[in-house]
């Protein structure tokens, strides 16, 4: 026997203990709860975070976000495909080689065939981003006049032999990559059909398959047996044999649930009452991280009274943020803020006008300066009605703004919604919505996914449900910064995040928004949840944590 | 006697509510009061409290005092002033509703039993109809609509945050439940042996009507009108309980409930206050309508005497 020997034993000695606790890990079901469902399991269609967050353990896209906490998981990596290409021809075609040997969980390879077919089905569905974020490949406008019919022969071309995909934009992306990296654009099967699936589950390449969906009652996860863990960071092997996602249960329910061991994680945040309970009695079992999100209530700038700049000034200047954190849960769990990145995101600098003192932060409403901009205004008296939805905190910052808006002297109310249709209806002008309560949770990070994607004249479409840019804000002046600074990411991205900054204080001080705040999530599961791991992107990352 | 009693102390009290919220409350039952403090055995005392762990925000609990009595809501706002503003709204809804149910009620039933024929069998089915909604289906359907765009017929606006709406919707959806039974009251009057004979001494229909049927019809109606304001009074708290009743910031029983449901493990007494007044109120109505009832009913009477 030689010392490397001994040392290699040594080792083996070692680190043998430590891989059979992970091997042990391995197993058991992971138990999550819901008050309700989250509409359609088709990944090209569903556009929640509730379901995003399971997508990612079922399909993969060419790329993703790594499977990681912090910094880490806004990183992207390839996934189905075995790199990230360097952009060509100006940073407009993209050749992706597919891994050998992945299979979907009907056990069918995945081709490249599969890309071209996942990405014409995007349009066939109404995808609701294929008008946007995949617009820019070509073929595209023909597969939005037509959807039924869309083919894209000179935007997505495959080649079998060498198991590649090349992708030929109309102009260079800096947000490509991005935009292939959720669930919208996993890969699916060819012959999955060109409708939405609702109930039925598509076959998939990750980790785990749906196995079962009853909108009313559970959605289970099996393992995929024709999984093999191709890249930890991207699609890891989950812990959990099984996932079981039960709805019905309400916020309250579900809490007590958990510190009874009946399911390990509540999807729902945990409601206010319940928060102080959970924090000295299991604070081991609490996790807080920080959200790339915003609470705000956008304002109508083209109806009265908020088509009065002053209005709209006065209310920013009244609006007592540390009241709304209150109810959103303390200051533990929401930083007050006045501008529309939150803090930590791309572009962000911070920026504060609305405060005493003007600058980096809020400190406390300027009444003194609101009762002047509300004179100037001449707009006391006017009738506004706040509309918010039923759900979580909302209702109470709907009624607390209310509060703050009579206190100014306008004439205020409140009108709660039921949450399945709040959304929708604030963004469709024939709705003629003054002011209403809502939040905007990143889709990936970048400035655009909020200054482009809220605030610009493309994001008004009127008399539809979906109109993102729910306070009608349309500046040209503004909209060309935004064209700029997308140009400039492709080329220069630290040059373009100085733009961002920018624009994102002119888009403060345009006051079409009273942001109010950037909250943290409070996530609480059951003692014998271990591993908890938070992405930025896809929040807990179940496939991470283990029950056993 | 007891319960009238009580009932006309619960009404007083509600029309006192202003005085209550300024001279003994002194706060506004309206606004968010989130950073206020009060002073209590002369020590300030924030109105929304922070925990220790900083997690989470609670309001102040009863104090059992003027200011904060019964404690304050999510917003801060002091429960008993508002218990006593909602119950204005309820009362008046309860009320109010009850008129409308009332009035057509009577017009329909009395309208379809003593015209008999094609008019009699309209009404009659269109009764049906409604009585075979759900009637909380049908309340909150209609709420859904108006309360999202108010109401407008021809010169007539009714705007989406106005008590009109939880009336009429109220009123409407249980006018079956009372028109059906006056119909069949005038139905079985218009075949009595005194309009007969009126009848045959040549007597006026609309005479018959007015001096034969509908007199009787009235106490019918009068008996009802307790037992549907208390059955208006808990419709009107589950509409307001589901965000389709009254709408914030004004209050109702029903609002305050729903205010109460995210404070149920740390304030209870939030949800539970108007409870025990929507409890008190009703069971006071019941009772009121049983003794209107048998004051109306002559075997009552009887029974009692024998």
């Amino acid at each position: 026997m030689n010392w490397s020997k001994n040392l290699a034993l040594a080792a083996l000695l070692c680190a043998s203990p430590l891989a059979a606790n992970a091997q042990d890990h391995y197993g058991g079901t992971l138990k999550l709860v819901a008050a309700s469902a989250a509409g359609t399991i088709d990944p090209q269609v569903n556009y929640t975070n509730q379901y995003w967050q399971l997508f990612v353990n079922v399909y993969d896209g060419l790329v993703t976000f790594g499977k990681a906490s912090g910094p880490a998981s806004n990183k992207i990596v390839p996934d189905l495909a075995t790199a990230i290409p360097t952009p060509t021809d100006n940073g407009t075609t993209y050749t992706f080689t597919l891994r050998p040997g992945i299979k979907f969980s009907n056990g069918a390879p995945v081709t490249p065939d599969d890309v071209v077919a996942t990405f014409e089905r995007i349009f066939k569905v109404n995808n609701p981003n294929a008008g946007s974020w995949y617009a820019n490949i070509v073929g595209a406008d023909a597969c939005l006049a037509t959807p039924a019919t869309c083919a894209l022969p000179k935007g997505v071309i495959a080649d079998d032999k060498a198991g590649t995909v090349t992708f030929h934009l109309k102009a260079a992306n800096p947000e490509f990559l991005d935009q292939l990296a959720v669930p919208f654009a996993a890969i699916v099967p060819a012959s999955t059909p060109a409708k939405d699936m609702g109930d039925t589950p598509v076959p998939s390449t990750g980790s785990y398959m749906i196995t079962s969906y009853d909108p009313q009652k559970a959605l289970i996860l099996k393992r995929n047996p024709y999984f093999k863990e191709w890249s930890a960071v991207a699609q890891p092997k989950g812990y959990a044999d099984e996932i079981d996602f039960t709805f019905g249960v309400t916020d309250e329910n579900a809490i007590t649930a958990i510190e009874n061991g009946q399911y390990d994680f509540e999807f729902d945040p945990a409601p206010s009452d319940r928060l102080a309970e959970i924090s000295t009695k299991d604070p081991a079992q609490v996790h807080i991280n920080r959200l790339l999100a915003i609470y705000y209530a956008p304002m109508n700038v083209n109806i009265a009274p908020f088509n009065n700049m002053d209005a709209r000034l006065a209310v920013n200047y009244a609006l007592d943020r540390k009241a709304a954190v209150n109810i959103f849960g303390g200051k533990n769990l929401a930083i007050p803020n006045c501008q529309i990145l939150p803090p930590g995101f791309p572009g962000y600098q911070p920026y504060c006008p609305y405060t005493l003192n003007p600058g980096t932060k809020w400190t406390a409403p300027d009444l003194a300066k609101a009762k002047m901009y509300m004179a100037k205004s001449g707009m006391a008296g006017q009738k506004v009605t706040v509309i918010s939805d039923d759900q979580g905190v909302d209702p109470a910052l709907g009624t607390f703004l209310a509060s703050e808006l009579n206190k100014l002297g306008f004439v205020a109310t409140t009108h709660v919604l039921s949450a399945n249709i709040e959304f929708n209806y604030i963004q469709n002008t024939n709705n003629k919505v003054q002011i209403s309560i809502t939040q905007w949770y990143q889709d990936y990070p970048a400035a655009s996914d909020f200054l482009n994607v809220l605030l610009t004249c493309g994001a008004i479409h009127p008399g539809s449900d979906n109109s993102i840019n729910i306070a009608g804000y349309c500046n040209k002046a503004y909209d060309a910064k935004v064209a700029v600074a997308l140009k400039t990411a492709v080329t220069n991205p630290a040059a373009a995040a100085t733009m961002w900054a920018a624009i994102d204080k002119d888009a403060t001080n345009s006051a079409a928004w009273a942001t109010m705040f950037t909250p943290k999530e409070l996530d609480f599961v059951s003692k014998r949840v271990g591993g908890f791991t938070f992405s930025d992107q896809f929040h807990l990352l179940y496939d991470k944590v283990w029950v056993q | 006697m007891a319960a009238a009693a009580v009932l006309v102390l619960i009404v007083l009290a509600c029309l006192a509510a202003p005085l209550y919220a300024t001279y003994v409350a002194q706060s506004d039952p309206f606004g968010s009061n989130l950073d206020g403090s009060i002073t209590l055995n002369g020590q300030s005392v924030d109105i929304m409290q922070s925990t220790d762990t900083g997690f989470g925000v609670t309001p102040i609990g009863p104090t059992w005092q003027g200011q904060y009595f019964l404690g304050a809501d999510d917003q801060g706002r002091d429960v008993a002033a508002r218990l006593l503003y909602g119950g204005r709204n309820s009362l008046l809804i309860a009320g109010g509703a009850t008129v409308i149910c009332l009035f057509f009620a009577a017009v329909v039933g009395v309208v379809a039993g003593f015209s008999g024929g094609i008019i009699d069998t309209v009404l009659a089915r269109a009764l049906d109809v409604l009585w075979a909604f759900p009637v909380y289906l049908l309340a909150i359907s209609l709420s859904a609509v108006l309360i999202s765009h108010g109401l407008q017929i021809g010169p007539i606006t009714v705007n989406a945050d106005s008590l009109l709406i939880p009336i009429s919707i109220i009123g409407i959806v249980y006018v079956p439940y009372v028109a059906r039974p006056i119909r069949g009251q005038v139905l079985s009057l218009s075949r009595s042996d005194f309009v007969l004979a009126a009848r045959c001494l040549g007597v006026p229909r609309p005479r018959i009507l007015f001096r034969d049927i509908v007199p009787n019809v009235t106490t019918t109606l009068i008996v009802f009108a307790p037992l549907m304001m208390a059955l208006n009074m808990l419709t009107e708290a589950a509409l307001s309980f589901l965000s389709i009743g009254v709408q914030p910031p004004a209050a109702s029983w029903g609002t305050i409930i729903l205010d109460g449901e995210g404070l149920l493990y740390t304030r209870p007494a939030v949800a539970i206050a108007p409870g025990i007044a929507i409890m008190l109120t009703v069971v006071c109505l019941n009772f009121l309508g049983d003794g209107v009832r048998e004051a109306f009913d002559p075997r009552a009477k009887l029974r009692v005497k024998s």
